[in-house]
């Protein structure tokens, strides 16, 4: 992506500054890559509890007489069955199958849903839900001004977040959320994540996004709690096998590809891209995504080269150590009928193929 | 300082140390810390050739791999196995125990145009 200006900024920027978090430029973003150090931060939300800026996320809401219907046209899953304070992930897709984005979309009530997008997405998201729904009685709203997000995640992050809300957050079930006070401020408090561990992601304006991050920092300071990066964001959601946008899915890429076919309602009525998604489910896919994990020396990182059976077969979506299992893996294109469990595969790393196994995804998950 | 006043730098953050005709190799303090951490080594046999300017390893971390360029031209005579087991001590010790490889000088190695201990920290400090 190229950065025309200078950089975005979300309202907790001076507080990664002023506590020495690394900075990088993410999608135009200035964003914290790191605070302590990518495994420790990593073993933090693994075993205590992590604390995230996800602020650079979007926010779609879209609110009128139609708009469950509006919302259940642009994505793929079963919107009609989500109550009043559920949620759950979707597809935006293309008429072609392809992703606009992924997606997590709440239901607040019938009439308003409360769309988390990604940050690159964010404008082309909205322009697209914007012609897309014009037949629909309803008005989708560009909302990203008006939130700031904070993740909160691992397994102190009940006994972290619960001091700072009278919400019982106890009873906010896996991707529910409730609208509350949080840290004295309006909030709406989303059981929900990309990690794969327990966790809450509470949405705040952005003038007490600094006095909630705040609040919650001190809150976690008795069960170890510690502000994470990017970095270690990303290693935890490989682990969990969660999808990233631009990696495992994209324009060109369709969720049954993706392996997703739990989010690809077709029986819920008519959706964009439902069309191009049958014809590929009966055709049959020709590339699948899969896991691997490294049997010789190297990490298969994102971009790399698979081989089947000598031959030029796929490309890995992301690849790196596991800080968790000490084992290197990663995601990749492979060819349908050579996806299965136990396929050996090759992977190019600097030149040279490597030894590699198509394994069971998730790589992680959380002890129950 | 953290850097060595004996040392010389490069522009691409590594080190090295001549004593007779013998260099030293390593990367520096800010480009371990840039990496963050570190878990493959790729080292050149002894007996193999580096060329100053030219890549002659490779170390990986959890988020990216970085090529290692060579200072000076001349024979490998040793690199560092202990490396290839412990990799993370390229993060605890950069500037000592976790040295590349040792080279052998051959022909004209001047190391003028490299920077000064006080040189790099400053361009160190300017990449941020």
């Amino acid at each position: 992506m190229t950065t025309v200006g200078p950089l975005l900024k979300t309202p907790l920027n001076e507080i990664h500054r002023a506590h020495g978090a690394k900075m990088v430029d993410f999608g135009g973003w200035d964003m914290p890559v790191q605070y302590s150090g990518l495994v420790d931060e990593h073993h933090t939300v693994r075993k205590a509890v992590g604390l995230f800026d996800v602020s650079h996320m979007g926010e779609i809401e879209i609110r009128g007489p139609e708009a469950l219907q509006a919302t259940s046209f642009i994505t793929t899953n079963y919107t009609a069955n989500l109550k009043d304070g559920q949620a759950h992930y979707a597809g935006l897709l293309y008429d072609h199958g392809g992703f606009v984005d992924d997606i997590l979309v709440h239901r607040v009530s019938q009439n308003h849903f409360f769309l988390c997008v990604n940050a690159g997405n964010q404008e082309k998201d909205f322009d697209h839900i914007r012609t897309s729904v014009a037949s629909f009685d309803c008005e989708p709203e560009y909302a990203s001004p008006k939130y700031a997000q904070i993740a909160i995640q691992g397994p102190f992050a009940l006994a972290t977040a619960q001091p700072l809300t009278e919400t019982p957050l106890s009873q906010i079930r896996y991707y529910w959320f409730a609208d509350g006070t949080f840290a004295g401020v309006p909030a709406r408090i989303a059981r929900t994540g990309y990690t794969g561990e327990d966790g809450f992601e509470i949405y705040v304006s952005p003038d007490d996004a600094p006095a909630v991050w705040n609040a919650i920092m001190a809150s976690g300071a008795a069960h170890g709690i510690k502000p994470c990066g990017l970095g270690a964001r990303n290693t935890l959601r490989l682990e969990a096998a969660m999808a990233l946008y631009g990696h495992e899915i994209g324009a060109s890429i369709s969720p049954l590809e993706a392996g997703l076919n739990w989010i690809v309602k077709f029986d819920k009525g008519d959706f964009i891209g439902r069309d191009a998604l049958l014809r590929q489910k009966e055709q049959g896919l020709t590339r699948k995504l899969a896991g691997f994990e490294m049997k010789g020396r190297g990490i298969g990182r994102d971009g790399y080269e698979v081989l089947v059976d000598g031959n030029p077969a796929g490309w890995v979506t992301s690849g790196s150590p596991s800080p968790t299992q000490n084992r290197n893996i990663g995601l990749c294109y492979v060819p349908a009928d050579r996806a299965a469990i136990g396929q050996k595969i090759e992977i190019i790393i600097r030149n040279q193929p490597v030894e590699a196994e198509i394994v069971p995804t998730p790589f992680y998950k959380r002890p129950q | 300082m953290i850097y060595p006043e004996s040392y010389r730098y490069t522009k691409e953050h590594e080190w090295v140390s001549v004593s007779a005709d013998v260099a030293t190799i390593g990367i520096t303090h800010h480009a371990q810390h840039e990496l963050g951490d570190i878990v493959y080594v790729d080292l050149p046999k002894s007996g193999s050739h580096v060329d100053k300017g030219r890549t002659f390893g490779s170390v990986e971390s959890v988020k990216a791999v970085s090529d290692i360029y060579s200072p000076v031209t001349g024979e490998v005579l040793e690199s560092n196995d202990t490396l290839a087991t412990t990799p993370e001590q390229l993060n605890s010790d950069p500037h000592e125990a976790a040295w590349l490889i040792k080279v052998k000088l051959e022909g004209d190695n001047d190391l003028s145009a490299l920077m000064s201990a006080a040189d790099y920290t400053a361009y160190a400090g300017a990449e941020g």
